[in-house]
């Protein structure tokens, strides 16, 4: 890959990235919200697959390819499945506790912190890929921001892997990734806490009828 | 015979695993596997902790494993809350007694759980410290829901949730961290070993440095139960089954307590021990704060037990910002001692709940006239964790106020143990009401408590009150956890 094309295509993919995550904030329909996380994985497929091409490694790009699988298969996968089995009543984030609105400026407001607080990481090593970090950072603050705001169990889950997706391209644009072996745990640990996840959010409808947590009003002091 | 000594401890409760996952769980004949092959880890804590301190580190080949004095000291920890919490599960769930696939799965999970935390303790990288700790939270999600009602799935449901973003949030730092040692010059092995990292810490990049630690401190904190990431701990703790919940409080929130201080061990020398003092200050009065406030009113006796491990959560926070020595050594020995004593007071909570069927504290009352083996193991318990002498808690905490005033944070201690006496009040206030008195129903037959379902309580109180007495042996050991833990 050349120089001129290099920095292009990584602010494509993580223009491409951060939109995503604005786009889980912004619909309601738990549907689209998948669909947007299996894109907002593509893009970090993409990011690193270019972070690869340009350093000429052959690791980089199958772990592209696995995080690939994974991210942008696998898990919206997972959490359709989850979608299918469950009352069409509950397939939307009815009432977030931020409205949309709202939610989408504190995304704006948390962008630009994100570019407040990566100014030491930027500053540590300059090159067009740490130039791109505050759209990681971005993403997991959003991440965060969502896991917090949302009542359905599903938009919660979404909220957690935003959060993961941004702090994996943190980890490739600031160090070009973990070794193997770090990076191999993190990736079975997320499926299972996944899997895990959907197993209890099962069994949370056989109980409750449905996944809405504002149902969970047994434990508080 | 070093890789046997440090491979035993994960592959001991791993193979019991795979015991109850082939035979499943027989209240006569298999129940008691997972008694042997902790007992067997015990044992391999023993002469890991007497060749560590004879002849320094060990690590196997590769270095995914390694044991110093630290390690050493939580091992033998984990291990013998282990010991107990499988010790009393025959009997917890002969009283409660669930399905066959239900009690497999009960088997299988608290000795994955285990290997987990020896793993912890053992790993030789941030990396496999991560992923072990990250490893604790699923393979407990299903032990907190085991009663499958709706308290214990909510319980579950926010455990995880919480658990499992805050961990990322502490994956986050040890990225940055990561990324500050490669800067530094580390090859990409060494950056995320702390040893390696602790002798570069003068060139670590002091900005990305600070983000990485505060980073990495409130994420394992959270798993920790300190403020802010606290709420899964008393809904966890509540729900879960007595021995989980011994092992839980007893020996997992130590054992996030240990990442913090690995962490720690690096910040202090690249940044100045002002900024994380200055953070775990905060962390620990806060949490302190909210403890005490929540214990007054508390009508839960399983809940109190969990603000309780809270508090002294907040407490070896406390000290761990005080940083000295002394103040290391205090902390280590309250983290056994507090493990220790809560495993009895969580157990004996789990056998009043089987007698009354209920865990709200105004329903018992009396307990000392109806079932005095039973009461008397709760309150000495409760004493226990009070820091009545002879419990070692009694030392710890003399230790962490005397290291504070001597470390000028007098004002910060007293502030500490101010909010830790309105939790003992209202602690000994619940719990005495429990006990003392008047039984409701006079005419009740006193409620059977065996003997043998009494051991592992009666031992459980008898290594604290040791341990309390006299550190014998281990002494030596606890200075080298200490200086290793980077008291100067």
């Amino acid at each position: 890959m050349t120089d001129t094309t290099f920095p292009l295509a990584l602010d494509l993919s993580a223009g491409v990235f951060l939109l995503c995550a604005f786009g889980v904030l912004w619909r309601r329909q738990l549907a689209s919200m998948v669909r947007l996380f299996g894109l907002q994985g593509a893009a970090l497929a993409a990011l690193i697959a270019i972070l690869g091409l340009h350093e000429r490694s052959v690791e980089l790009l199958l772990v592209a390819c696995g995080l690939g699988v994974l991210r942008a298969g696998v898990l919206p996968a997972l959490g359709r499945r989850a979608l299918g089995r469950g009352t069409p009543a509950d397939a939307r984030e009815t009432r977030p506790v931020v409205n949309v609105a709202a939610s989408l400026l504190a995304a704006g407001l948390l962008t630009l912190l994100a570019y407040v607080v990566t100014r030491p990481l930027v500053a540590l090593s300059p090159s067009p890929a740490t130039a791109v970090l505050p759209a990681a950072v971005a993403v997991v603050l959003i991440g965060f921001f969502a896991l917090v705001t949302r009542r359905r169990a599903l938009s919660q889950v979404v909220g957690f892997l935003l959060l993961d997706n941004g702090i994996t391209a943190t980890a490739f644009l600031t160090t070009a990734g973990l070794p193997l072996i770090v990076e191999l745990g993190v990736s079975f640990d997320l499926l299972l806490v996944v899997l895990v996840l959907q197993v209890l959010a099962t069994r949370l409808r056989s109980t409750f009828g449905s996944t809405d947590l504002d149902e969970m009003r047994e434990l508080h002091d | 015979m070093t890789p046997v000594l440090l491979l035993a401890p994960v592959m001991l409760p791993l193979s019991a695993a795979l015991g109850y996952a082939l035979v499943g769980w027989r209240p006569r004949s298999t129940a008691w596997l997972g008694v042997l092959t902790t007992a067997l880890l015990a044992l391999d804590a023993v002469a890991l902790a007497v060749t560590v301190t004879r002849h320094g580190p060990l690590w196997t080949p590769g270095g995914l494993l390694r044991a110093d004095a630290l390690s050493a000291w939580m091992l033998l920890g984990v291990a013998t809350v282990a010991l107990l919490a499988c010790w009393a599960s025959p009997g917890y769930l002969a009283a409660a007694p669930g399905s066959r696939r239900r009690t497999r799965w009960y088997g299988i999970l608290l000795q994955l759980f285990v290997a987990a935390m020896a793993t912890a303790v053992l790993a030789g990288n941030f990396g496999v410290l991560w992923v072990a700790i990250e490893a604790t939270t699923i393979v407990t999600a299903f032990l907190v829901g085991h009663h499958r009602d709706r308290a214990a799935l909510e319980a579950a449901w926010k455990y995880v949730v919480i658990c499992s973003a805050a961990i990322a949030i502490a994956f986050l730092g040890l990225v940055l961290l990561y990324d500050a040692g490669r800067h530094a010059g580390l090859s990409t092995v060494d950056a995320l070993d702390w040893t390696a990292l602790t002798r570069y810490a003068d060139h670590l990049d002091p900005a990305v440095t600070r983000i990485a630690v505060g980073l990495a401190v409130i994420g394992f904190g959270a798993k920790a139960g300190l403020i802010p990431l606290h709420a899964w701990l008393p809904d966890a703790h509540s729900q879960a089954p007595a021995p989980v919940s011994a092992l839980m409080s007893g020996v997992l929130l130590p054992v996030a307590v240990y990442a913090v201080l690995r962490v720690k061990v690096i910040a202090d020398p690249a940044l100045g021990t002002g900024y994380l003092r200055t953070l775990l200050a905060v962390m620990a009065l806060a949490t302190l704060a909210l403890a005490a406030l929540l214990l007054i009113a508390q009508r839960d006796y399983k809940r109190m037990l969990a603000y309780s491990s809270m508090e002294h959560m907040g407490l070896i926070a406390l000290a761990a910002a005080i940083g000295t020595p002394l103040a290391v050594v205090a902390l280590l020995l309250h983290m056994a001692g507090h493990g220790l004593a809560k495993t009895v007071a969580f157990l004996s909570s789990g056998h009043i709940l089987h007698h009354h069927g209920s865990t709200r504290t105004t329903d018992i009352r009396g307990l000392a006239g109806r079932t005095p083996l039973l009461a008397g193991l709760f309150g000495l318990a409760v004493l226990a964790l009070l820091g009545f002498p002879p419990a070692s808690l009694f030392a710890s905490e003399l230790g962490i106020a005397r290291a504070g005033t001597a470390a000028g944070l007098g004002w910060v201690t007293a502030a500490g143990f101010a909010l830790a006496l309105v939790a003992f009040a209202a602690l000994i206030v619940h719990s005495g009401r429990m006990l003392l008195g008047p039984a409701p129903h006079p005419a009740e037959r006193p409620v059977a408590f065996p003997i043998g379902t009494a051991l592992p309580l009666i031992a459980g109180l008898v290594a604290v009150a040791a341990l309390g007495v006299t550190l014998g042996p281990v002494t030596g050991l606890l200075q080298a956890a200490a200086a290793a833990a980077g008291a100067p």
